[in-house]
């Protein structure tokens, strides 16, 4: 079976059900590594829930899946790192310390943690902002901190849940460059759930879009439109296919 | 200007107060025994002020000691409460009951069982402050949003570190609430108890003065009685402002 490439992410028959509510059906699907893999669907369709099954905080009702291979739920905890819609940033912690926050629960102390995580935080283009509290923060500041924490858990997976979600259209764009260029930086294996079509094929190399309830994946596509100059991309007329391909399948 | 005026309107109130019940006492000519007049309570805080000054210390390191002790005692049981499902359905109905037992009448009790001396004192005060601080700490345990510990659990948190790290300073506000009315029950509980059989301290004081109709007396025990309250009450209150500062920022 494909699950025992290296690297990347594989669901095989992948079904949630919460009682009477299929979340999930049959999702099958395959992340390979050290790439920008999308999922985009509509608000329901399970994302969330697919995302919380890979990272080892649920288990799926049937199905398997397999992180680098591991797939019992606490070697795919191992594995991932999931940062969320809401940056759930700590008050009572800094910039730098929110940042750092996984390089203390891996033990070694908060000094050492701090230092370990400056120059990290400094290359995403934070510094100067390691002493602000969470609340003098923009809301585009604080997707910044909470992604360089997601970074900084050293994980191979990042699973990424609508993290510019709640962002203003322009910081929303802004947020899309400064995430594709992170992590040009700093590759990593990476998941992007979004319900904006067009995020996903700016930020990804693939698309993956997802049906409404239950949740099944319909379409997969070629994407890697990030990079260039923005108006012109999406203005392109293979940009516009692609867009008009995904749009279909939401429907 | 007008906001420092706005801070200061209680002490016009106080002041008004205080002046229609000394005329009240003047113009009808209430006997001293009955109701005295401001001024005599006044007089007597400065005659008395040496036996009143070492009640009120006795008194205070009651109230103080009990309440460390109500605190250390009752965070460490809403830890327990917390922590094991076990413990809180075996418990806490069993602690909630033990609220509709008044203290009053366990005072004598305790007085026989522990002597005339501190530890009856310690432990009543205890006992009344116990129930809000428990409650309030567990409370806030329990108030924490599941997703920052599903999050942390991603970022190489131990179920230590997300103590550590989220629930316990997630439930500080919390607590200081508790420790609030706890502070304010502190001086009813170490009069209960100086009443209940002692020689030392302002409960002391103000039986003694009512067995000799010394009104004034009783009054001004009163007023160093409330004194200490406010100034318990005050340092808890001062202490949160130093300790969680961020509190007052978020939402």
């Amino acid at each position: 079976m494909a699950s025992a490439a290296p690297g990347g992410i594989d669901l095989e028959g992948v079904t949630k059900r919460f009682g009477d509510l299929v979340a999930l059906e049959d999702v099958s699907l395959r992340v390979p590594a050290d790439g920008v893999t999308g999922i985009v669907g509509p608000s329901g369709c399970g994302k969330s829930t697919l995302l919380e099954i890979v990272a080892g905080l649920e288990q799926p009702t049937a199905g398997t899946v397999s992180v680098e291979g591991a797939s019992t739920p606490g070697a795919r905890l191992e594995r991932c790192a999931l940062m969320p819609q809401s940056d759930l940033l700590l008050p009572w912690r800094d910039a730098l310390g929110n940042a750092s926050v996984a390089l203390e629960n891996a033990g070694g102390g908060r000094r050492r943690a701090r230092a370990e995580a400056a120059p990290l935080f400094a290359r995403l283009g934070l510094d100067g902002f390691e002493r602000r509290r969470t609340w003098e923060l923009s809301g585009g500041m604080r997707q910044r901190v909470a992604f360089a924490r997601t970074l900084l858990a050293g994980k191979d997976v990042l699973l990424l849940d609508e993290p510019f979600g709640a962002l203003d259209a322009i910081t929303r764009a802004e947020l899309q460059e400064w995430l594709t260029d992170a992590l040009r930086v700093e590759p990593r294996t990476t998941v992007l759930v979004t319900h904006d079509v067009e995020e996903a094929l700016l930020v990804c190399d693939r698309v993956a879009v997802m049906s409404a309830r239950p949740g099944r994946v319909v379409l997969e596509l070629d994407a890697g439109f990030g990079g260039g100059e923005r108006a012109a991309t999406i203005a392109s007329p293979p940009f516009l296919e692609a867009r008009r391909r995904a749009l279909e399948a939401l429907r | 200007m007008s906001r420092v005026r706005a801070q200061l309107a209680w002490m016009v109130v106080l002041a008004a107060l205080v002046a229609a019940w000394q005329a009240y006492v003047r113009l009808r000519g209430v006997p001293q025994y009955v109701l005295p007049a401001p001024t005599d309570v006044g007089r007597t805080l400065w005659d008395e002020r040496g036996p009143l000054a070492s009640a009120g210390g006795v008194t205070a390191r009651e109230m103080l000691a009990g309440f460390a002790l109500a605190l250390g005692f009752g965070v460490a049981a809403a830890i327990a409460l917390h922590a094991s499902a076990t413990v809180r359905r075996a418990v806490y109905p069993l602690l909630v009951a033990s609220q509709s037992v008044p203290v009053v009448a366990i005072a004598p009790i305790l007085v026989i069982y522990l002597g005339f001396g501190l530890a009856p004192k310690l432990v009543i005060v205890a006992l009344v402050c116990f129930f809000p601080v428990t409650v309030a700490a567990l409370d806030g345990f329990r108030s924490v949003d599941p997703e920052h510990v599903r999050v942390m659990r991603t970022l190489r948190a131990s179920r230590t570190a997300i103590f550590r790290r989220v629930e316990l300073p997630w439930a500080l506000p919390s607590m200081f609430t508790g420790m609030r009315v706890a502070a304010s029950y502190a001086a009813v509980a170490a009069l209960f108890a100086e009443y209940a059989g002692s020689g030392s301290g302002l409960g002391d004081a103000m039986r003694e003065g009512t067995a000799q109709y010394d009104a004034p007396l009783v009054g001004a025990a009163v007023v160093v009685l409330a004194g200490l309250a406010l100034a318990l009450f005050g340092a808890v209150t001062l202490i949160e402002r130093l300790t969680i500062p961020w509190s007052r920022r978020v939402e």
